[in-house]
């Protein structure tokens, strides 16, 4: 015990001192707070752009902003939120912290690629708040041509070439993953001993291989047609619009599963923990996972139902779409499943995970109702669509990226934060993201389009709910921000397990030394044995 | 934990238990770095794909105008490249360092040559009217927006290409520098070999290049 204490003094966090260390330092786990730190500035500069959006929504008359200025709030929200928080959110700081600790190695395989990543991702982002301190862009964060390439006065090339350096940093944090999970396992950690959250960053990490190098041929291309009226995507120079969208959602459909993958990855780890239960359906969920990512590939014309595309194409992509729900379900009746007779508590990263398994049931279920072509071509860019993939992207990637904030913080940072405040943090994200989002669903069936700073006036009560509702979510997302970086000085102490967790992190102090473990470990059980590692460790 | 110290063999990152550990992942590392290379170029492929469909007598015209003779003569030089690019491996393998050195200074050299070819095939195309943009001009039947995608993509795709070429050529500067020095050895070449796979695969890029853009149509009798 006396050993153990002595070597929580010496950790990742004390071991070299000074920004030069933190700003050099090839660490996996001071990497995954370098982008921690970046992607909270990013979330909360796209919260900002929300903000202004729900005040304009608040009253029927555009009456706060310009319709060009709205155009510009959209579009800034979209690309932050996506490209620069949501992409990066879940693999790049806990993926790149817990990887390593997951799979007993000391590092990634390439700890110098992955700092590199990281000045790539600030780069990129600083093209994009470049571009946005100077009136920012308004094409939608979608880029659709011919009016990005041709019409749009705005810094379309500036953020477009930030989204492509941005994008080096993605595949390059995917190659460093499936290296890392091919070649760094400790000795016995066989490819089904692994954690589920390791299996699901795996499937995404072929996402941000296969995928991202099409966005940046895609953006060079709109780049050079901008800059030097090469025609590949505009008619008046003899090319093809709809080519434009094939390759953007080539990548930018399967770009929803690198954001939602991670999630699934995590609510496994956490419906197990506090379940205190072996998961139901181990290689199911794995396996899903990785269908998820290849069917992810097959589905990008549903967002093409109405453009040009043919009725055969449209039908096949219809039923591909609906294919990717039998994984998506495998996972959520599993999840439910391993809940059934479990020794549930009610910590806070549970109740994120029970958050989540609801809102991304109700997300996926209407990307059903979407694939179906009647269906869709009646909502098709209504506010219908908004709420489907806000549900799936913040009641789903969000809320599991803030379960495993408050499940590994300890972890993370050696310290507990405090449980009333974080509870009810827990309970405004959950309320006010449904008061958000929900009467979203109801406008857009009702044939409010997405897109338009102004409406009629019988939208205004269900549009003065989802400003109400934003609020409430705004508030819920300033909490956790104040009492994390409370805990950071004032929380108490976190002993090396105190969820009482199986998985190799839990067996390392918290926070963890530069090398991971102390003794490198090996494995000879599977993941979530629970029953072999009753709750008694506890008391580290 | 002081055994595992002592016992590091030279060269062997902190991360990593064993050499054999460690060139794996180099390995892995630098296929599955091809692989977004083959996805990043897929997309203009593609592309290639549906104009030539869209504009096909645009497309054989404009495949006249390029020179077969320089292309042939490149396809050439590249592949010779290829082949010292596998000798220096080798030399790197059996520990020879002058001899990588030199075998990566000659991949290099026609590696230069290659561009050269390329400077001049461009020149020509310069001089003919034929880059896209206001100053192209298309006196044929065909109609000239039609022969103008075909310029685009010929420069889109080529140029890409070549802009891969000088990358790798800088790489392979600091590469000889290194084998001179030598930082390589039988047991750690990592470097060599991960140079070697990136070098191949803008060859084999060309192998596509070529015939898509200089041989395809030439006999479809227009």
């Amino acid at each position: 015990m006396s050993e153990r204490q002595g070597l929580r003094s010496l950790n990742y966090l004390n071991a070299t001192v000074g920004l030069k260390s933190w700003l050099l330092t090839k660490d996996h786990k001071r990497i995954g707070i370098l982008y921690l730190i970046g992607i909270t500035l990013f979330f909360f500069l796209g919260g900002a752009m929300a903000v202004l959006i729900r005040l304009e929504l608040a009253t029927p008359a555009g009456d706060l902003v310009q319709p060009d200025t709205y155009n510009r709030l959209f579009t800034m929200h979209g690309v932050m939120m996506i490209f620069f928080f949501l992409i990066p959110s879940i693999p790049a700081v806990l993926g790149n912290f817990l990887i390593p600790l997951m799979i007993g190695a000391k590092d990634l395989a390439f700890p110098k690629l992955n700092l590199a990543s990281w000045y790539i991702y600030m780069i990129g982002g600083g093209f994009a708040l470049w571009a946005m301190l100077n009136g920012g862009v308004d094409t939608g964060w979608t880029f659709y041509t011919p009016f990005s390439t041709t019409f749009s006065n705005t810094y379309v090339i500036a953020t477009a070439l930030g989204i492509f350096i941005l994008g080096f940093s993605s595949i390059l944090t995917g190659l460093n993953f499936v290296v890392t999970i091919h070649r760094m396992r400790a000795p016995g950690l066989t490819w089904f001993r692994l954690p589920l959250f390791v299996w699901a960053h795996y499937a995404t990490s072929l996402i941000q291989i296969l995928g991202t190098p099409v966005l940046a041929i895609t953006i060079l291309l709109v780049a050079a047609e901008r800059l030097f009226h090469i025609g590949i995507f505009d008619p008046a120079l003899g090319g093809d619009p709809v080519l434009f969208q094939h390759l953007f959602w080539f990548y930018s459909h399967p770009a929803v599963y690198i954001m939602v993958l991670p999630a699934m990855g995590v609510i496994s780890e956490l419906v197990t923990a506090f379940s205190r239960k072996r998961v139901f359906g181990y290689k199911l969920i794995a396996f899903s996972s990785i269908a998820i990512a290849v069917l992810g590939f097959l589905v990008w014309g549903h967002h093409m139902f109405l453009s040009s595309q043919s009725v055969y194409a449209g039908v096949v992509f219809s039923v591909l779409s609906m294919l990717v729900a039998v994984p998506s379900a495998v996972k959520v009746f599993n999840w439910t499943a391993t809940l059934y007779q479990g020794s549930i508590s009610w910590d806070t990263p549970m109740l994120y995970a029970l958050g989540f398994i609801g809102l991304f049931t109700i997300g996926g279920l209407t990307g059903v109702m979407l694939a179906t072509l009647g269906i869709d071509i009646h909502v098709h860019d209504t506010y219908f669509v908004v709420a489907h993939f806000h549900y799936i992207m913040v009641g789903g990637a969000i809320m599991a990226y803030l379960g495993g904030m408050h499940f590994w913080w300890p972890k993370i940072t050696g310290r507990l934060y405090p449980a009333f405040w974080s509870k009810l943090s827990a309970l405004m994200v959950f309320v006010g993201f449904n008061l958000t989002f929900f009467p979203q669903f109801v406008l857009g069936y009702l044939g409010m389009p997405r897109r338009y700073h102004a409406y009629p006036e019988e939208f205004q009560v269900l549009n003065v709910m989802s400003s109400a509702g934003a609020t409430v979510l705004g508030v819920g997302y300033l909490i956790p921000m104040v009492y994390f970086i409370w805990s950071m000085r004032y929380g108490k102490r976190a002993s090396s397990n105190p969820w009482g967790a199986v998985g190799l992190e839990w067996q390392t102090p918290s926070p963890p030394p530069t090398f991971n473990f102390v003794d490198s470990p090996t494995v000879d059980h599977e993941a979530y044995d629970y029953t072999v590692r009753p709750g008694d460790q506890k008391v580290a | 934990m002081s055994s595992e110290t002592t016992t590091r063999a030279w060269g062997l990152d902190h991360q990593f238990d064993s050499l054999e550990q460690q060139r794996e992942a180099s390995f892995l590392g630098m296929w599955i770095f091809l692989v977004t290379e083959i996805m990043f170029f897929g997309g203009l492929f593609a592309a290639y794909i549906l104009y030539r469909w869209y504009n096909h007598d645009g497309f054989v015209a404009g495949s006249h105008e390029l020179d077969v003779t320089l292309g042939a003569f490149n396809t050439a030089v590249l592949i010779g490249s290829s082949l010292t690019m596998a000798l220096a491996v080798w030399a790197a393998q059996v520990g020879r360092r002058k001899l990588t050195a030199l075998y990566i200074l000659l991949t290099i050299a026609l590696g230069l040559v290659f561009l050269g070819v390329k400077v001049i095939e461009y020149r020509a195309k310069f001089e003919h009217h034929l880059f896209p943009g206001p100053g192209f001009e298309w006196p044929g039947p065909e109609p000239a927006a039609s022969v103008e995608m075909f310029f685009n993509l010929y420069f889109l795709m080529t140029g890409l290409h070549a802009l891969h070429m000088i990358i790798g050529i800088g790489m392979l500067l600091v590469l000889a520098w290194l084998a001179w020095r030598g930082v390589f050895s039988p047991e750690n070449h990592n470097l060599v070999e991960g140079m070697g796979l990136y070098w191949h695969f803008v060859d084999i890029v060309w192998i596509f290049l070529f015939p898509l853009l200089y041989l395809l149509g030439r006999n479809a009798g227009a």
